[in-house]
């Protein structure tokens, strides 16, 4: 998981370890013997703190973080189906970028970095309606816990006001996250929305949104 | 050791032109000769068929194209330089356009700077600021300067930069104290000049004590023997001569200014410069066949509003492009110059200037860079936060003109190409890391900011190094060491 090896196909940051066991390898292993999912769940989320530590102090970079975010994802993909059977499911979340823009960058590292902190995320691509956005917050509707949105133009953003408009009309109250470039502080309270400095804090305010339920 | 970047010169001369600026000096070197204050020198000069004529403390020394063919053939294009420790051992090959970078110059004056906190009158905004203050250069400072730029990478050799001018400090004790504050706070290679001859036996014991007997010399001379125009001025050709005998490597450093003492044409400083480095190649090689002597090449041009230097000029740069290129010819190792520019204060004009030629020095292939690091006012002023942002940005040189491995980089490119195009998020981010790791670039711009806020940054980075240890001189040497040499008190 520090390493950011999804598999044994992987190399670590320094282009070693090919052939040896990866996070999907080691959590079959890990079932296989008989660890509990939740044990295992336990000992992911400890790496990504690690990997988060490192990231603080300037041992890891951008392209580290986000290795270790898609190993952790793909580790949580091995174990879904034996935590369903403990009846516990991954929160949702819907990301897009907004009408007009296909900028996402900032959407796909959040996107990764989502998934990493083990969410279900929900990808809509770019240049994304609001129509399309409300549509699947009804059909999702009970499981979604927040949505992302990401703009890199000024004259983009303001449609990030009209899907809050839209959601607020449909009485869909959920937790709006809003950034890229263009985006201010400013603007996301103006519109009612959570705004996020990049996507890291964004992954930081996802995960306050499950403790505050 | 350290290996420098192999690069693909760029050269403004042609070949033809090269032989063209070869004649040329061959021709000056004959008529009108050079200007010889040194008896000993205009003798074997005369010893050797040179045509020599007497005059009121002076020689004038026609030396035959013959006598200069032969000498430059005698001058070893390979120069191994050892160092403290061996992985800064430095082989310097005249033929090879290999770069590396280093210190230079004997600057009179530190540049100081603190951070200050200041309110504006008028919006009430308060803002941290650096302040400047110019002092004399101490050997702490010479010191300081050597543990900094051990630790900075992209230093490849330490040439001492500092004029140590503390009150204790004579002309009889200067030579030990700069070679020691420089030995025993940097592993690398050591270049000076030398204040006293009469030191320079003391300086090479010295220096054979802390090697532990290492075939390669761990330190080397500068010596400045040409007074431009095409002058071998007294002492300094003395000190070519003895450093010679030993056998120790020495930059035969020639500084023609054009415009003032050398012509302002491009061709002709060249010219000029190559017959007085070449007068200094025939005397090294008649003292001593094989003698490991630099072409060293310092050319600059003068302002046309004082005549003061104008390192930060175009020419400046065109007449390094020069010297690199002929001692490139002869296959001597090319002791050349960069990073110097006008700018008094450090930061963004200095950068600036310096980033000229640090790229044009790199980029023509020149095998042993000085000046460098935290020059400023030309080469008057050293400045500890210049120096650390120089040596980020001499390794963003380093890192442009590095050797491309064409398949290897499209093996792995296709391939990360052909598996990212399958994902969602569509980012090649995790395929970076071996790269940002291998040392290869630099990772992101590290002092980033505004002029002011980059200052701030860079001094706290200094404050960083300087508290981090270096490796002394073994304290079982240092022992041996002090008894016999007149080393400070408070640099032991």
């Amino acid at each position: 998981m520090i390493k950011g090896r999804r598999n044994k196909e992987d190399e670590d940051l320094e282009g070693g370890s090919v052939g040896e066991p990866g996070v999907t390898e080691l959590v079959e292993e890990a079932l296989k013997g008989k660890i509990e999912p939740k044990k295992i769940i336990e000992s992911i989320n400890d790496a990504m703190v690690t990997v988060g530590k490192k990231f603080e102090t300037g041992e890891y970079f951008v392209p580290d973080m986000l290795a270790s975010a898609e190993a952790v994802s793909v580790g949580i993909d091995v174990l879904e189906p034996h935590l369903l059977k403990g009846g516990k499911t991954k929160e949702k979340f819907v990301v897009a970028t907004v009408e007009g823009d296909i900028h996402d960058i900032g959407k796909n590292i959040f996107a990764m970095m989502l998934k990493g902190a083990g969410f279900d995320v929900i990808d809509l691509g770019t240049d994304v309606s609001a129509d399309e956005i409300v549509k699947t917050v009804k059909n999702e509707d009970a499981e979604i816990i927040g949505i992302g949105l990401s703009a890199l133009l000024t004259t983009t953003m303001g449609n990030m006001g009209v899907v809050t408009e839209r959601l607020r009309a449909e009485t869909l109250e959920k937790n709006v996250l809003v950034g890229g470039v263009a985006v201010s502080k400013e603007y996301a309270d103006e519109i009612g929305a959570i705004y996020c400095d990049d996507a890291f804090e964004g992954v930081d305010k996802a995960k306050e949104l499950i403790k505050k339920g | 050791m350290r290996e420098g970047v192999l690069v693909k010169p760029y050269e403004r001369l042609e070949k033809e032109e090269v032989d063209r600026i070869h004649e040329a000096s061959l021709s000056i070197l004959a008529d009108p000769g050079i200007l010889v204050h040194n008896g000993e020198a205009s003798k074997i000069f005369e010893d050797n068929g040179a045509d020599v004529s007497a005059h009121d403390g002076y020689w004038q020394v026609s030396i035959p194209e013959r006598l200069v063919e032969e000498c430059v053939k005698k001058a070893p294009s390979v120069i191994k330089l050892g160092a403290r420790n061996k992985e800064n051992d430095l082989i310097i090959d005249g033929k090879e356009p290999r770069v590396r970078f280093g210190t230079g110059s004997e600057t009179n004056v530190i540049l100081d700077m603190d951070v200050e906190d200041f309110v504006s009158k008028k919006s009430g905004i308060a803002r941290q600021f650096p302040v400047f203050q110019r002092r004399r250069g101490t050997v702490q400072d010479l010191c300081q300067s050597a543990h900094l730029c051990e630790l900075l990478e992209n230093v490849d050799f330490f040439l001492r930069n500092v004029n140590i001018q503390d009150d204790d400090i004579t002309d009889d004790n200067k030579d030990v104290n700069k070679f020691y504050a420089s030995l025993n706070n940097t592993t690398k290679h050591v270049m000076a000049g030398l204040t006293n001859l009469e030191k320079l036996d003391d300086v090479i014991e010295m220096a054979e004590l802390v090697s532990g007997g290492r075939k390669e010399p761990i330190i080397s001379f500068i010596a400045c023997v040409t007074k431009s125009p095409l002058q071998f001025v007294r002492d300094s050709t003395q000190n070519l001569i003895e450093m010679t005998r030993r056998n120790y490597p020495v930059v035969i450093s020639v500084s023609p200014q054009g415009g003032s003492t050398a012509p302002i044409q491009e061709a002709g400083t060249v010219a000029q410069q190559n017959a007085e480095i070449l007068a200094g190649v025939v005397l090294s090689q008649l003292v001593r066949e094989g003698a490991p002597v630099f072409y060293g090449s310092n050319p600059l041009r003068v302002r046309m509003d004082n005549l003061d230097n104008m390192y930060g000029a175009p020419e400046t740069n065109q007449y390094y492009i020069g010297g690199v290129q002929m001692a490139r010819f002869y296959g001597i190792p090319c002791y050349s110059a960069a990073g110097v520019g006008d700018s008094k204060f450090p930061g963004i004009e200095a950068t600036a200037e310096k980033m000229i030629s640090h790229l044009f020095s790199s980029l023509t292939g020149a095998q042993y860079v000085h000046y460098a690091f935290g020059l400023l006012e030309g080469t008057n002023t050293l400045s500890f936060e210049q120096l650390i942002l120089d040596d980020l940005h001499v390794g963003f040189c380093k890192s442009m003109l590095r050797e491309q491995n064409i398949e290897e980089e499209l093996r792995d490119s296709l391939e990360e190409i052909r598996e990212v195009m399958g994902t969602s998020h569509k980012m090649f981010t995790r395929y970076a890391r071996k790269y940002t790791r291998s040392g290869a670039f630099i990772p992101f711009y590290s002092f980033g900011g505004d002029g002011n806020e980059t200052l701030i940054r860079v001094r706290a980075r200094k404050e960083e190094l300087l508290s981090t240890q270096v490796d002394e001189i073994p304290e079982d040497i240092k022992k041996e060491l002090f008894p016999k040499f007149d080393v400070l008190e408070r640099i032991r």
